[in-house]
């Protein structure tokens, strides 16, 4: 397939919010469960190895019409939980058997309560992920979590699996944690060839289809990719940061790079590459996926941070690793992990000497030229003055 | 002053008791730098007190701190100053007005500077912004964070191995990090002291609290009882001066009560109980006369509130165990309200609905706080779903005086009130 017709491919799941490929997954493995989880990191390697497929629920995006949602929250809020809200309101998550509302914030928290309230036939587990600096007592607790889960899940799909199938799915997320990170490296190294646009379809797609199934797509597209090299403008390099749980509409992504900003690094979907070292397939598995966990979860709003300095040097070591030029702080209205964090990681990449904007986005912005100005202005101000 | 005023402020003797009590903590923590007294940041939900005083230790909890500048109307600017420093509008109130705080120089609501922390003890209950918070001040302060992990109790209960998880924190990181910042070594013995000065607070709270069963209710339990649980959510469970203020509280409540006199608004002393309700969430700090006004004018009075119990959670049994000096302070973080999931929370609302044979409930909706606020509105419906009684919802601030509108306020209450009138009256047609 040509490098088109993947991203057209993913468009088409992307939009399409009926979720109609998933329902033929269940239709084609009759008796298998799909699992949803919510932003940002699910263990999905439990999930697979209890024979259910992981179903990212990223809300309707601006191609949703919220009627329901809106009822369930002040305006306040953010707009994730009230999309997702509008999505089951509307049935079109009757396909799902259970719902993982991970330790992202206190709105994704609570709505893991009301969910347990609107949809009781529904598996419901809130995911409460470590968050002491003791990496034992961290790692018990941790594995513990996924016993559990693992044991909840198993008698709900009736397949408990055996260490052999626990350690497939870990090699299995390994491998597909390798591939997006080749992805990343690929668009780091020829943004012209790897358009945001594209990569960022691909992510999504592969929140809905299995991870076998997403990680061919993916070498399939690289493979394309290579086949097919872009032409390079004379954008600027910048990194998006605050963007890893409500997610930017297509339309902001595109806005960027056409503004003349090529994206390098950024935190969408962060959940599918949360663990940046491989888990490792000796011992224990659930031991093993536990302690990656503490040992190399991936630097964000959503995990404490014990170590003083790391928030005042984390941009600049992701800087310097996607030889960007700048920062763009891209945060979804209301969303309290990225902006309070915002000041922080603001403070120390201007105190580096990095360019920083920062704009806020709602899932469903549908006017893009104050982003287009912004980034524009941004992009031609790291042209004239330098970057980094 | 009015007589009533006057009337009201020599009744309610304990307020000028807790007043006395805070403005000497507020002066013992400006004379830190001479005394060099440890000093421990720390929260109200899932505070650790006793644990805290037991290693010699003064707390300090930063909400405390913004929820008086925002009753004494110093907020407003701190918040501006934090915006001003890259802020954004969107985000937790209480955090903005404790870092503007800072930056204007620290100086504490009752106008004495505060010491800095030598330990920011992050009790993680019920709160993603506390995370946020704390690694916001250690930027301030540059000083040592100790992580404490509450597991929220996402299924509705506190996991057994939840506990212990909570219990293994406290030994191996903890006390070890109290250790090292007080230069004091753990003394069990002085914490099951505490602990049982605790208990004995605790008991008189609850009946303080569960007064409101009576008609008319000797309390107000939203706006009159958000003092009551002050020095119990602050610095003083565990101490002989908290216990000597609870005792004293409880005396003068069970004499309004035995007198069969209702509570003393802002004005003086509230007339005929009109309206009793339950109150959903926490107040607004800004403009809080005024708001306890609005309710005190027409007669309704609060007999539950959950905001009570951020703190803690005694009113359906719990009290600190001497016997279980860690454990039980797992029990009294994993149990404290906001640690307790939305399921758990509307049943809390409609127990306090029925045992306090309550007309109605309000739930005052904070911009500032997701912890509390989002759901709300579904807590809302399953409330009146569940009891038939129809809810009330506002809305406005903790401490940003922007989102306090007097008016839409005022209005709302007036004819949710209207409302249980034709509701009384088409039950007794």
């Amino acid at each position: 397939m040509s490098r088109a017709s993947i991203a057209q491919w993913a468009k088409e799941l992307y939009e399409d919010l009926d979720f109609s490929v998933v329902r033929r997954w269940r239709e084609n493995n009759p008796g298998r469960k799909a699992i949803g989880y919510l932003p940002v990191y699910a263990p999905r390697e439990i999930l697979h190895a209890c024979g259910c497929l992981p179903v990212g629920i990223h809300g309707g995006g601006d191609r949703l019409e919220i009627i329901k949602g809106d009822a369930f929250y002040q305006s306040y809020i953010c707009h994730l939980p009230r999309s997702v809200i509008e999505l089951g309101q509307s049935g079109r998550l009757d396909m799902l058997s259970g719902v993982l509302f991970p330790s992202t914030c206190d709105v994704i928290r609570n709505l893991s309560g009301m969910w347990k309230l609107l949809y009781p036939e529904h598996y419901v587990r809130y995911i409460d992920v470590p968050q002491v600096a003791d990496p034992r007592i961290a790692t018990d607790f941790w594995a513990g979590e996924l016993r559990r889960l693992l044991s909840d899940l198993g008698e709900l799909s009736g397949h408990v699996p055996g260490e052999e199938e626990l350690r497939a799915s870990l090699a299995l997320y390994n491998d597909l944690r390798q591939a997006i990170r080749e992805l990343y490296a690929a668009r780091s190294e020829a943004p012209w060839t790897v358009p945001s646009e594209e990569l960022y379809l691909l992510l999504r797609a592969g929140e809905l289809i299995p991870p076998e199934e997403f990680l061919a797509k993916i070498r399939e597209y690289l493979a394309a990719a290579r086949a097919e090299p872009g032409r390079m403008r004379d954008n600027s390099r910048v990194i998006v940061v605050g963007s890893f749980c409500e997610q930017p509409p297509l339309g902001l992504i595109k806005t960027i790079e056409r503004a003349g900003c090529y994206i390098v690094d950024d935190d969408f979907i962060l959940g599918n590459r949360f663990l940046v070292e491989d888990v490792p397939l000796e011992g224990d598995p659930i031991e093993g996926l536990a302690a990656a966990f503490i040992q190399s979860a991936v630097k964000s709003s959503v995990v404490y941070e014990p170590d003083p300095e790391g928030k005042r040097t984390l941009l600049k070591a992701q800087v310097e690793a996607a030889r960007a030029d700048g920062v763009i702080f891209a945060a979804a209205s209301f969303c309290d992990p990225a902006l309070l964090d915002r000041p922080m990681l603001k403070d120390g990449a201007e105190k580096a000497g990095i360019p920083c904007i920062a704009f806020k986005f709602s899932e469903n912005s549908g006017q893009f030229q104050q982003f287009r100005e912004q980034a524009g202005t941004f992009s031609d101000s790291i042209k004239l003055w330098g970057g980094v | 002053m009015s007589k009533s005023r006057e009337d009201g402020a020599k009744k309610d003797q304990s307020m000028v008791i807790q007043k006395e009590m805070i403005a000497n903590h507020y002066k013992r923590l400006e004379r830190v730098p001479e005394t060099r007294e440890p000093v421990v940041y720390t929260f109200v939900p899932g505070n650790l007190t006793e644990l805290v005083r037991s290693f010699g230790a003064l707390p300090v909890l930063p909400e405390i701190n913004a929820l008086q500048s925002g009753m004494r109307k110093k907020s407003g600017d701190y918040i501006a100053e934090a915006e001003r420093h890259g802020h954004s509008e969107d985000v937790c109130t209480y955090v903005k007005c404790d870092i503007g705080m800072i930056k204007a120089g620290n100086i504490g609501p009752t106008g004495t500077r505060l010491p800095k922390p030598d330990l920011l003890l992050l009790s993680y209950t019920g709160c993603y912004t506390f995370m946020k918070w704390f690694e916001l001040l250690r930027e301030e302060y540059d000083c040592p964070t100790v992580f404490f992990h509450v597991p929220y109790q996402g299924d509705g209960i506190l996991e057994p191995e939840h506990r212990e998880y909570m219990v293994r924190q406290l030994h191996e990181e903890v006390i070890p990090a109290l250790e090292k910042a007080t230069g004091n070594s753990y003394d069990e013995d002085r914490l099951k002291e505490y602990l049982a000065l605790s208990a004995r607070s605790e008991d008189d709270l609850v009946a303080v609290l569960q007064s409101a069963k009576q008609r008319p209710s000797p309390i107000d339990a939203y706006f009159g009882a958000v003092y009551y649980v002050g020095p119990i959510f602050s610095a003083f469970r565990g101490t002989q001066e908290g216990v000597n203020y609870y005792k004293a509280l409880r005396q003068e409540v069970e004499a309004r009560a035995a007198a069969g006199l209702g509570p003393v608004a802002p004005s003086g002393p509230m007339g005929e109980e009109k309206y009793r309700l339950v109150v959903e969430g926490p107040p607004n700090w800004t403009h809080f006369r005024e708001f306890w006004q609005m309710f005190a004018d027409e007669g309704a009075c609060v007999v539950a509130s959950t905001y009570t119990k951020v703190g803690g959670t005694y009113d359906f049994g719990f009290r600190h165990d001497p016997a279980d000096p860690l454990g039980t302070q797992a029990d009294y973080c994993g149990g404290c309200y906001t640690n307790i999931n939305l399921p758990g929370r509307i049943d809390m609302l409609v127990d306090y609905l029925k045992a306090y044979e309550a007309d109605g409930f309000v739930i005052n909706s904070v911009k500032s706080c997701n912890s509390f606020s989002a759901g709300q509105l579904m807590m809302l419906r399953e409330v009146e779903k569940r009891t038939g009684i129809p809810g009330a919802f506002i809305e406005s601030d903790l401490v940003d005086p922007r989102y306090f509108s007097a008016a839409n306020i005022k209005n709302r209450l007036e004819s949710y009130l209207q409302m249980i009138d034709a509701r009384r009256a088409g039950l007794s047609a």
